[in-house]
């Protein structure tokens, strides 16, 4: 892709294959000749780390599968049957529990990095499009994957979550009790959620396909910004990007192997050792660490807007919040790729990633709760909520019009051999 | 190394999300102790010769004081000799040939329940080593109506609390005889300074030689709390010293195989303006 093909098969078999299911080709073509910019930095190194914890997941996750029981009375047992007499079983659970969150570091990492280098606009609109449709499903399995242990915070996380849909005005309580199959969280919603964790990540995996498809029409984006434009600007992907990849890979692992071997459980919360019991509700239900963000959007707007109720409005912020990012390539007017052209908007976008972490912070504290000097966690929440949706709606907008880019090189070749390395 | 530095900051935020969930949930600080299990080389293992003394005298504890409310469901009789367990022995690898095994489940105060396979019938009989621990009580229900209040299972009990174990321990240590003016403690409560909300109907039960240790340690409450905290660490995490075997040989692992990748990566790029 990305050019024509120079893949030439020997006589032979190869040719023979070639011209019936040019499989070996597409391979050629997309993971060794593909020609990648030569300035990619370790950010890039993401889409590659993304794909090996897809493979883990699922090989993870189907051997769990194998041994997981998903009835209201077995679950949670079943999973310490796992974890205590399945040969390496402890290995699977702690690999599939860490290996979400690593999951979820790794994507925000690769969603933030899409942010700063603009790789969201044109002609790449499609391929940002595509993440953010996996970003959702990602988030809907890892949803689903966390009510099967069947642990208090499995079962009231899944409460407070399914309750959500409850906000939506006239159909929202046929809906919610049409999602559980049942008048509250029980079997039949643990039988669908294992049924459907099962076949989310598989979408996920068509998805990519996509995504990686999208990718290699355009070619990569790269730090400068600039499209290529001659040979000189890229490398091939094997062995250049294979090795550099392969190392961040590597890297990433240990740390992900530090968390499964000796703090399986730091990334969990102490309330899901314990059966999820209807009758006893947790003092404090908090979901995964990964949603916090968006749970902190959820539960800043208290205040009624017009006709719509607080508890609506918190819902349509918390979903608007991800809604706002297939749009985004329109919303920012401004076509220097690039943030490193950028002197104002960078500072902004550094403020947003502060922000977006604050606002975690935010989601795992009570809201009434002090941060500091007297400011309840709820009015810091309030606070980062306008600025993400500022920085989406007028920020962007407005700095693409306003703002003076700083020179930008001719081409990555320049950018790469000149003096003016931003 | 840049991307170094922003794991780092990645982790630390999310570490700090965590502490601040761990904190609120708990309310107050919890002391921290000094866990022979702790770290990343730690174990139970605290003798000259692979002895696991303390988690053997965890064991009695439960044995002789919890078990007599609490029950250990996910627990069988064969765990305490399987490997990294309280009795795992290298002469007896199969836990059902364990002396101490077959004699603790053989001498267990508690029936376990079963079904005559000839009549149908209910019956109750010795534990076998291949059974789960039994309950003194038939279910939750007898429970609670005999004790006024639902002993916690205790398989997991390190791990379902945060704070872990040395919240466990906390509590364990935490009772006063006298609650502060003020706070009222009705009949069958009791006043514990490390529960969330004090008031626990669980009565204090660490007493000054509670116990007599088969290996002759004085049985001070200190003593004790660190033995059965150890014990239902154990309990609570039976694969602890093989998953962290297996993960320094895996960590070193990696770190070779990353620095072969990133001299290969050098060499490839030596000559390459990037």
């Amino acid at each position: 892709m990305s050019g024509p093909s120079t893949y030439n098969p020997k006589p032979g078999l190869m040719t023979w294959l070639d011209d019936r299911l040019p499989i070996i080709r597409l391979g050629y073509d997309s993971f060794v000749d593909y020609p990648t910019p030569r300035n990619l930095n370790y950010w890039w190194a993401f889409g590659g780390i993304l794909t090996v914890f897809l493979m883990i997941q699922i090989i993870t996750g189907i051997t769990l599968a194998m041994h997981y029981i998903p009835h209201e009375d077995m679950a949670f047992n079943s999973i310490q049957r796992i974890v205590r007499d399945v040969p390496n079983g402890w290995l699977l659970q702690s690999m599939h529990a860490n290996g979400a969150s690593f999951f979820f570091i790794a994507v925000y990492i690769h969603m933030f990095r899409g942010l700063y280098y603009g790789s969201y606009k044109a002609p790449r609109e499609i391929l940002w499009i595509l993440g953010v449709v996996i970003y959702l499903l990602m988030m809907a399995t890892g949803f689903m994957g966390y009510v099967l242990p069947w642990g208090q915070m499995s079962y009231w996380g899944a409460m407070v979550i399914t309750n959500l849909v409850g906000a939506i005005p006239f159909v929202g309580e046929a809906i919610r009790e049409w999602l559980w199959g049942g008048f509250t969280v029980g079997q039949a919603t643990l039988n669908r959620f294992f049924s459907l964790h099962y076949l989310l990540p598989f979408i996920i995996a068509a998805v990519v396909g996509l995504h990686i498809w999208a990718l290699h029409v355009p070619g990569n984006g790269n730090p400068v910004g600039i499209s290529v434009k001659t040979k000189k600007d890229t490398l091939p992907f094997h062995p250049y990007y294979t090795v550099k990849d392969g190392f961040a890979i590597l890297l990433y692992l240990m740390i992900f192997c530090f968390f499964v071997f000796f703090m399986p459980n730091a990334l969990g919360h102490a309330d899901n050792f314990i059966e999820a019991n209807a009758l006893s509700t947790p003092s404090h239900i908090v979901p995964e660490w990964y949603y916090l963000p968006f749970y902190a959007i959820l539960r800043a707007i208290t205040f009624d807007i017009g006709p719509i109720d607080a508890k609506l409005g918190g819902v349509l912020a918390m979903f608007g919040a991800i809604a706002i990012l297939f749009v985004l390539p329109w919303l920012d007017t401004s076509k220097v790729r690039s943030m490193r052209f950028r002197p104002l908007t960078r500072w902004f976008f550094i403020f947003f990633v502060v922000g977006a972490l604050g606002l975690g912070y935010c989601g795992a504290n009570n809201p009434d709760d002090i941060v500091f000097g007297g400011i309840k966690f709820l009015w810091l929440a309030q606070f980062l909520t306008f600025y993400y949706f500022a920085y989406f709606l007028l920020i962007l907008p407005i700095l693409g019009i306003v703002e003076k880019p700083k020179p930008r090189p001719a081409s990555i070749e320049e950018s790469v051999l000149g003096t003016s390395k931003a | 190394m840049k991307i170094t530095r922003i794991f780092t900051a990645a982790l630390a935020a999310l570490g700090l999300s965590g502490a601040a969930i761990a904190a609120e949930s708990n309310g107050h600080e919890v002391e921290k102790h000094d866990w022979i299990f702790n770290g990343p080389f730690g174990t139970f293992i605290d003798g000259d010769n692979n002895e696991r003394n303390s988690v053997q005298r965890g064991f009695q504890i439960y044995q002789e004081i919890c078990a007599s409310c609490h029950s250990l469901n996910q627990l069988s009789f064969r765990n305490l000799g399987e490997a990294g367990g309280p009795f795992a022995s290298e002469e007896f690898a199969n836990p059902n040939d364990n002396p101490v095994v077959m004699q603790v489940a053989a001498n267990w105060a508690y029936q376990a329940r079963d079904v005559d396979t000839d009549t149908g019938e209910a019956i109750e009989r010795t534990p076998r080593v291949s059974d789960r621990f039994p309950w003194i009580f038939e279910n939750a229900y007898q429970a609670r109506g005999t004790l006024g209040a639902l002993p916690p299972d205790l398989s997991l009990i390190v791990k379902a609390r945060s704070g872990g174990a040395d919240y466990i321990r906390a509590f364990l240590l935490g009772y006063t005889d006298h609650a502060p003016e003020g706070v009222t403690v009705g009949p069958g409560q009791y006043y514990n300074e490390a529960y969330p909300g004090n008031i626990v109907a669980m009565a204090p039960q660490l007493f000054e030689d509670r116990v007599e240790y088969a290996d002759g340690t004085a049985a001070t409450p200190e003593q004790m709390a660190d033995d059965i905290v150890t014990f239902l660490a154990w309990a609570g995490d039976p694969h602890m010293e093989a998953r962290k075997q297996l993960g320094v040989m895996v960590l070193l692992f990696l770190l070779l195989f990353s620095v072969l990748v990133y001299l290969a990566y050098r060499q490839i790029w030596e000559n390459v303006e990037h």
